[in-house]
């Protein structure tokens, strides 16, 4: 049985979500079995990229400006055409309107948070994070149809394919409800969005007020990562609320995480522990945030910092 | 305005988790209790914001036992009208969503509002799935929402920024963090919510389809690596061959 794959496109090409949650399903297939198909929305550029991760086939149905309800739509149409057993979606943004909609149209055994790749010796059970990072849980899924959500980051980009031969899918998908009237880009820099960044620069409180951000956004800058900052700095409004990751933030899985004057309460912790590599940079000695951190460096942001950034810059030219 | 906000008991921000019976259960044992953050501090308080100057009311939902009953009355005690718990043990979030629907469907609430995620589950996707069982539009990870005449205006998180979008009501959406500011109970409210409406319903079978085999926990990280302040240097060079992240 196939495994469908919702796939987001952005300007006719997938995202990194839509990449990953390729990959993953490419992953999946060696013990699911089946071929991996990908299905679109939207204007599509070529395979839109899809074939490199392990898409053998894209389906692609040509409605502009789709919203959540007319995608589940399609997706249902292309599981019913596939006759896929497993659908997987990425629970971004989009993918957690997506996924729970089609799962309700499918009548499907459903799981959202999803950070392993399944394991089918008794019948079908995925890994998930749960209690805000501080645990995960093991969940079987039963169903006729599975739905599944992955967690952005969780599983990583795995490229090698061939294109993939591309079909339009027509289905009647009713009318748009949701209409978008403006689109504000996060920035306007082509600096990196945090839920996908690979690396992170973030600060908190040590830094002692918005001015200092500077060389955070240096650091960030000469790393190519994106900048982060914790709950107490975005409540005062010394940085926005998208940057505040943490247990009311938002979590994320970056490969580097680098924590700057960020003391570690737990529900700091809660949002970043699922990073690869922890720095923590704090001239307090007692932080609880080295217990959790795998490199750290006691002292002065104010000197560590700019050191850093000269270290870093020391590496990138050589 | 005829508002709906559902309500989940999650455990205090700051609990120590573990679990018990062969790590396939939660251990409740000496952990608080709170109305999940998402719901109270975003959804619940824009819900009542909304409900003062369009008039209106503001009914919660919580499925679960009577376990659930002191956390339904903090939602009392900072605003709400009354209160509905339906009394199931549900099996995911499917299944809360299909008892909240099986309540909410012929009561013509022009808002469904839930938090963006629960802070014990974190799947996020319940108002979604409410959404599709009632045929409604869905808006996720709302993060502003007015209300004019039978129009919503809401601006949402989308990958790469946000959008300000149109629909029409009855909507359905998810609140994040920026939708609103939290309120503290006053004793005013505390003792009024003694005495608001509390129903309980009979909820309907089970439709989850998954189910939670065990828990584990994180496991331990090693001892953290320090490097001198004045070798800054070092901790790139340990990122650069050691970590290989850089």
């Amino acid at each position: 049985m196939s495994i469908l794959v919702y796939a987001e496109l952005k300007d006719g090409k997938g995202t990194k979500s839509a990449f990953e949650a390729v990959s993953y399903a490419k992953k999946a297939s060696e013990t699911v079995g089946g071929d991996v198909i990908a299905v679109t929305v939207g204007a599509i550029n070529g395979d839109g990229g899809l074939g490199n991760y392990g898409a053998s086939k894209v389906l692609n149905a040509a409605i502009d400006g789709a919203d959540g309800g007319q995608m589940a739509k399609v997706v249902e149409a292309a599981m019913n055409q596939t006759g896929a057993g497993l659908l997987v979606a990425s629970n971004d943004e989009t993918g957690k309107v997506v996924a729970p909609r089609a799962a309700v149209r499918l009548n499907a055994g459903f799981v959202a948070g999803v950070t392993g790749v399944p394991d089918t010796s008794g019948g079908l059970t995925v890994s998930k994070g749960v209690f805000s990072g501080k645990a995960t849980a093991k969940v079987q899924v039963d169903g006729d149809k599975k739905v599944i959500a992955i967690v952005p980051n969780s599983f990583g980009l795995h490229a090698g394919g061939s294109d993939a031969a591309v079909e339009s899918i027509s289905v009647d998908a009713g009318a748009a409800k949701i209409t978008v009237k403006q689109f504000n880009p996060t920035s306007t820099d082509g600096s990196i969005p945090l839920p996908e960044a690979d690396l992170v620069v973030s600060a908190g409180r040590g830094l002692k007020g918005p001015e200092n951000w500077g060389m955070v956004e240096e650091l960030a800058r000469e790393l190519g990562a994106a900048t982060a900052c914790s709950r107490p700095v975005s409540d005062i409004g010394w940085r926005p609320h998208h940057e505040h990751v943490g247990q009311t933030g938002i979590a994320i899985r970056p490969t580097l995480y680098i924590a700057i004057g960020i003391s570690g309460a737990i529900q700091h912790l809660a949002g970043v522990n699922s990073s690869k590599v922890i720095v923590v940079v704090n001239k307090d000695p007692e932080a609880p945030f080295f217990k959790a951190a795998d490199y750290g460096i006691v002292g002065d942001a104010f000197e560590v910092v700019p050191k850093l950034i000269e270290a870093v810059k020391g590496l990138k030219g050589n | 305005m005829k508002i709906l906000v559902c309500i989940s008991k999650a455990p205090d921000t700051t609990s120590r988790i573990a679990f018990t019976d062969g790590d396939t259960k939660f251990d409740e044992n000496g952990v608080q209790f709170i109305v999940n953050p998402y719901d109270e501090w975003y959804a619940l308080v824009r819900g009542l914001e909304l409900k003062e100057t369009l008039g209106g009311s503001v009914t919660t939902v919580t499925v679960g036992g009577a376990d659930n009953d002191p956390v339904i009355r903090k939602a009392l005690a900072i605003g709400a009208d009354n209160a509905v718990r339906i009394d199931a043990d549900p099996a995911d979030s499917f299944d809360v969503a299909s008892q909240i629907v099986s309540y909410a469907k012929d009561q013509g609430f022009d808002l469904v509002l839930t938090g963006k995620e629960t802070i014990n589950y974190n799947s996020g996707v319940t108002g979604a799935l409410i959404a599709e069982m009632l045929d409604m539009p869905y808006v996720a990870l709302a993060t502003k929402l007015d209300v004019d005449g039978g129009t919503a205006t809401i601006t949402r998180e989308v990958p790469g920024g946000t959008e300000v979008v149109e629909v029409a009501t009855p909507v359905v959406l998810s609140a994040a963090k920026g939708m609103a500011e939290q309120r503290i109970p006053n004793m005013r409210g505390i003792m009024a919510a003694r005495t608001k409406p509390l129903e309980v319903v009979a909820g309907v079978p089970s439709t989850g389809q998954t189910s939670i085999v065990s828990y584990a926990l994180p496991p331990a990280k090693g001892d953290v690596k320090l490097v001198d302040a004045e070798n800054v240097a070092e901790l790139v060079r340990l990122l650069h061959e050691e970590a290989k992240v850089i």
